[in-house]
Order: C-alpha cells, then structure tokens, then sequence
C-alpha cells in the first residue's frame, strides 16, 4: 500500500517566505504539505520537514503568476489573509492558488467555491481590523515631538495601514507600534520605516506620563474626553451598540474610554 | 487660551450640537498634494462611538448658541434657561487641528445658534473653514451649516473651503413649522440650498473644461427632519424626503426621532419614548429608495400611510406584492434581486457573480450569507425543495415573525399595543 508522505514546509513566517514555500511545492509537486511558522515550531513524529530559505526571486515569480491570474482584488485578499496568521491560513491559500493556476477564468468572484468564499470572508475581517486600527489609533505627542500610539490589533494589520496614516499626516512625525507583535511604523517626513523599540523599564502604554509626554498632551485628552460625553444623549443610550463598535478589548488605548 | 474656559465652552457647545445626526465625513475627494494635514479622499472613519451607539466622526460643535429665535423644538431657543457660550474662531481651529492629529476625528462639524443677523453668523463659520484650509494647510473634513437665509456670496465662499454643506429642514410639513417655528419660514431654508446646488452644477461643468476649477462643496448636501414632533405621518416624511433628494440632488437625509426638551404643550412632553423604531423604519425606507431602486410611492401612498413597525418595509412591500414572488435567482435581474427580503445589495452582488459559474442552490445561498429565514418564502434556486404551501400575507408573516427575534422585541410587545 502507497502512503502519500506528508510535507512539513517550515518557513520564516513572512509573506515571501510563504510564497518561497509555495515555489517549492509547485517545483517538487509536493501532494500533502503543512506549513510551520517559527512560532509553532514541533517535532513532528510523521512526515519530513523541509527547510525554506526565502528567496525573493522565487516569491516574486509566484507573485507575479498570481497576479496574472487573479484582479488586484483577488491579490490583495491572498495578501491580506495570509496577515490573518489564523493558524492553517496557508493550506487555504494554496488551494485558492492552485486553483486560481489551474483555471481559465479569475475565480475571484466565484463565491459558490467554498475556498473563494472562505478567503474573502477571512480577507474581510481582518479589513475590518485594519479599517478599525485607522479609526481607533491615538496619538500622544512625546516630548520628542514625535505622536506616538500603541496597539494591539487581532491581526498583523500595519503593513496595510501604513499608506493611509503616511498621507494623513504627511506633516507630522509619528510612530505606530504593536505591542504585541513588537514592531512599529515611524514616519520621519519622508517615508515610513519599520522600527523596533527598546521600551524604558516600568513604561505602562496605557498612561500619559510627564517624563515622555508634553503637558498639553493630557489637556488635549481632558478635552476629548469630556467632548465624548457631551456629544452622548443619555434618552438614547444603548450600550450594547456602543460594545458593539467598539469591542472591550481595544478600550486600553483609547483615551475616550480611559476616564 | 486658557483651558478651564474652553473646557467650559466645548461642554456647553458639544452639548448643544449633539442634535444634529450627520455624521458622514466621506464622499469628499480633497487629497492631501501639499504636505500638507490631512486627507479626506477615502470612505469615512467612524473613530469611536458614544454610549447611546452613535458614531463619532467628527468633531460636532456650535460656534455659539446665543440665538434670536425661539424655534419650539430646539434646545437653544430664545426662551429656554440655559447657559451660553461662544468660541472664538481661533479656538475652534485650534481645537480642530490638535483633535485631528491626534487621529480623534476626521474633521469638523460646525453649526452655530443665530446671533445678531443671518449673514453675521454664516460669515463667522465660513472664517473657521477660511482659517484651517488657508492658514492651518487642513485637508481634512469640513461639514457647515447653511444658515437659513444667508447672502448668495457668502454661500459660495463657504462652499469653497467645505466639503458639505446642510441645512436642516426640521419639521417635514409646513404646517408644522408654522405652528413650532412661527418666525421661521420655509423659503429661508431653501434659498442657500438652491445657491449650493447651482454652484455645485456650475463647478462641475467648468471643471470638466478648466482643470483648475476649484472644487464645491465635493461631498454635496444633506438636511435633516425631526420626527415625531408634529404630527407628521411617515408618507408626508418621506415624501419631503424624496423631493429634496430629486429636487436639490442632496447626498443624505437625516432622520432624528424627536427628544424631548421642553414642557412646550404643542410637543410631545418630557418623558415621552425617543421613537427610534420609527426612526429606524424610515431609515431603511431611505435606503430602498437610494441603493434598492425603489419608488416612494411604491412603499408609502395614500392607503398604506405609514410604515409597519414589526416587519422591515421591504419584507412590508413585498407581503403586500405577492403576485411578483417567487423570484428565481438564476435568471432574476439586479432589480428583481433587490426586491427579495433577507438579501441585503452584498448578497445581490455576490449572487450576480457567482452565478456566472453555477447554478446556485440554497447551500451557496446559506454559505453567503443570505437571511434565508425571511428569503427563502420569496425565492427559487437550483433545487427541488422550495415552499409549495400557498401561503396568504398574514399567514407568512406570521410564519416569519414566529422565526425571528428582533432587537425591538420590548418596544413590540403586546402591552404597547394599547397606546398605538
């Protein structure tokens, strides 16, 4: 009896990393594959683990091969989900692939394929959360003269909000940083740059201290705070709309909800 | 400026602003080119929401609410004790500018009680807007208030540096107004309506021929009805609705279930339920209208008055308007789609591509997201099982009520049914 031997692509995490493992599988014609991220490192008892070194030119062309196959929609929802880092995310996406490959027609806009819907549902959300860190990012001006905000957004959303904030405040220095994934956005007024910061001892996000904040800075945040609560009507209130729109677990970095 | 004093005046100010439901900041297309503050290209951003769920995208404020008038339904009417405040209109750009780069909002909503004369008061808000795009570089969003009354000039003049401009019809009937604000009369409200929409058109013609046409007020006009107020009945409402929409080509309309403010014995008194079911009703009608492609008068006419509260107008039309269901949503046309209850124009869409690829069944349909426990009385698709029960009207909606829950269930239930 033939056992198909199962795969393990063990890759860097990053996008071209994926798409190196991508190459990989479609060059060796690879059947039954599972992907690992260095997060999720284990030894495995079945199957054999490939290394991936990423190599930009491989990822480049299975990107540009996407690209021919898909509208820039369908692009951008394989990028955007793989952002997801929903574990399994990379099964999914090469199936779409393969598919997409295999086709003659785009097959972005076949949502009665289960995998086509499935990725523009997961594309979806984690839209709404890059949509959702444009609205719920605030900005502290640092005694640097820098507007620095924290997050923690559900998914790995910077590399898709970075234009928007770029040509927002083109005339002011400001940092992004997640805390969570423990990287950041800084633009210098010239262009937007990843950045990883060494954090002081004892530096709690959530409060405004002098020592790094200017003095208007908590003003400003007395002033919309109190603008939040005169614009509410009470007549009206319905807090499990206000819950609703803006989830519990993002009040830790909105000034508004800090009172 | 000293902060406890514009603590003190944006409290009061905010306040008194919190009446006007706009909140929309997109639809503008003003980009940042220079380096500029701001963007408003993009949709809207809703940056937070305040605990009755209503979005806060802008910073909604009055210059002042010192007025002349003594509009019964308004908060800031001549007679009634409350403090008054007034900014400076540095303040206001002040205020504006440190909000905005600290990404709290996406621009400014700014309306004004009227003092001394209506002219005085326009030329006051159109210097805050003057300020932040000339001065300040702001490209961020600007919403006016059109006062009632002002001069042609200095409507074009606040048309050049907003992105919207409104002015709040109110009350949905003449009469209404007539009885609530005696000294106001509808041909104010319409004139700097008629003056945008004219340079709006002009703007527009030339900028096809001269590139460097400045742009007019790019994300249009609105206005707003309060509802509730006078007696109105939802086909007066919404047939005011559809006539400012074809007539003054407005962008929205807004529609504020009134709350009560006053022992006024020609208002509902305090006390008295804001009716947001209502409100809500007339919203999605708005919608059908908009986006579904329907007529008014196909939803609201002289036999069928006013809106059914427990069932959705659309479900409502279509109970009414059996002989064109089942539809097939194989074969049926957008418009036909449109007209099936529990499918929302996403559902449409998708339906419209995906069915390029296959026949679709209610597997596809479920898996999309279509509310099939509404839609699946009204529809056929690629399979033998569809409901072959001759239902009556009544009998299906009953069926369907049965099945649903609605957030309005308290406001639903029985016991109201003996003030209705």
């Amino acid at each position: 009896m033939l056992i198909s031997e199962e795969h393990i692509l063990s890759y860097d995490g990053t996008f071209d990393g994926f798409l190196t493992a991508v190459f990989q599988v479609f060059e060796f014609k690879l059947k039954t594959v599972s992907f690992q991220r260095p997060e999720s490192v284990q030894e495995s008892l079945f199957g054999n683990t490939i290394e991936i070194v990423t190599d930009l030119e491989k990822a480049d062309r299975v990107w540009k091969g996407i690209k021919s196959k898909t509208s820039a929609r369908g692009s951008y929802r394989l990028y955007s989900s793989f952002l997801s880092e929903q574990s399994g995310i990379e099964i999914v996406l090469l199936d779409y692939m393969q598919q997409a490959f295999k086709s003659t027609v785009p097959i972005d806009s076949d949502f009665s394929n289960a995998t086509v819907l499935k990725l523009s549902q997961i594309a979806k959300s984690v839209g709404r959360e890059k949509h959702r860190m444009e609205a719920f990012v605030r900005f502290r001006l640092t005694n640097d003269g820098i507007y620095f905000a924290t997050v923690e957004p559900d998914f790995d959303v910077l590399p898709l909000i970075s234009k928007h904030f770029k040509s927002r405040y083109a005339d002011q220095k400001w940092i992004i940083y997640d805390l969570k994934r423990g990287y950041g956005l800084y633009y210098d007024l010239e262009k937007v740059e990843i950045m990883q910061l060494a954090l002081p001892d004892g530096f709690d996000a959530t409060k405004t201290n002098r020592d790094y904040f200017t003095a208007s800075e908590l003003e400003f945040q007395t002033l919309w705070q109190d603008y939040f609560v005169s614009t509410n009507i009470k007549s009206r209130k319905n807090l499990k709309l206000h819950v609703q729109h803006v989830p519990k677990r993002y009040w830790k970095y909105l000034s508004e909800k800090l009172r | 400026m000293s902060f406890e004093r514009t603590q003190e005046k944006l409290k009061i100010l905010a306040d008194a602003a919190k009446y006007d439901v706009s909140c929309a900041s997109s639809g503008s297309k003003r980009s940042n080119t220079s380096k500029g503050l701001g963007d408003a290209t993009g949709m809207g951003i809703c940056h937070s929401y305040t605990e009755d769920g209503r979005c806060v995208s802008l910073l909604k404020i009055l210059l002042t609410n010192y007025c002349i008038f003594d509009c019964a339904y308004c908060v800031t009417r001549k007679s009634n004790d409350i403090k008054r405040a007034a900014f400076q209109v540095q303040e206001v750009v002040d205020l504006t500018i440190n909000f905005y780069r600290r990404n709290y909002i996406e621009g400014l909503f700014l309306s004004s009680g009227i003092f001394k004369s209506a002219d005085y008061t326009m030329e006051r808000l159109v210097a805050v807007a003057k300020k932040l795009r000339l001065e300040e570089n702001f490209n961020g969003y600007i919403h006016l208030k059109s006062i009632p009354g002002a001069s042609d000039e200095l409507m074009k003049e606040a048309g050049l540096y907003a992105d919207r401009l409104s002015v709040n019809i109110e009350i949905p009937t003449k009469e209404g107004l007539k009885l609530l604000a005696p000294e106001k009369n509808r041909e104010d409200f319409i004139k700097p309506m008629v003056k945008v929409k004219n340079e709006i058109i002009q703007h527009k013609s030339e900028r096809k021929i001269i590139k460097s046409t400045p742009k007019f007020a790019p994300a249009g006009q609105s206005t707003q009805m309060i509802i509730g107020a006078s007696g109105e009945s939802d086909q007066q409402i919404m047939w005011t609705s559809n006539y400012f929409y074809k007539k003054f080509n407005l962008k929205r309309v807004y529609y504020s279930g009134y709350i009560p403010i006053s022992y006024d014995s020609r208002l509902p008194q305090i006390g008295t339920d804001v009716p947001m079911l209502r409100e809500n009703r007339l919203y999605q009608t708005d919608w059908l209208m908009r986006f579904y492609g329907f007529e008014v008068h196909e939803i609201l006419n002289s036999e069928h008055q006013n809106l059914d509260l427990d069932v959705d107008p659309k479900l409502g039309w279509a109970l009414r308007n059996m002989e064109h269901f089942p539809i097939d949503v194989n074969k049926a046309d957008k418009f036909m789609l449109a007209r099936i209850p529990g499918l929302g124009m996403k559902s449409v869409y998708k339906i419209l591509q995906a069915r390029q690829f296959r026949k679709l069944n209610w597997e596809h349909l479920k898996r999309m997201g279509v509310a099939l426990n509404r839609a699946k009385y009204f529809l056929v698709c690629d399979s033998r099982d569809f409901e072959r029960r001759d239902l009556t009207s009544p009998q299906l909606k009953s069926i369907i009520l049965q099945n649903s829950t609605s957030k309005y269930h308290k406001v639903l239930s029985p016991q109201l049914n003996l003030f209705g």
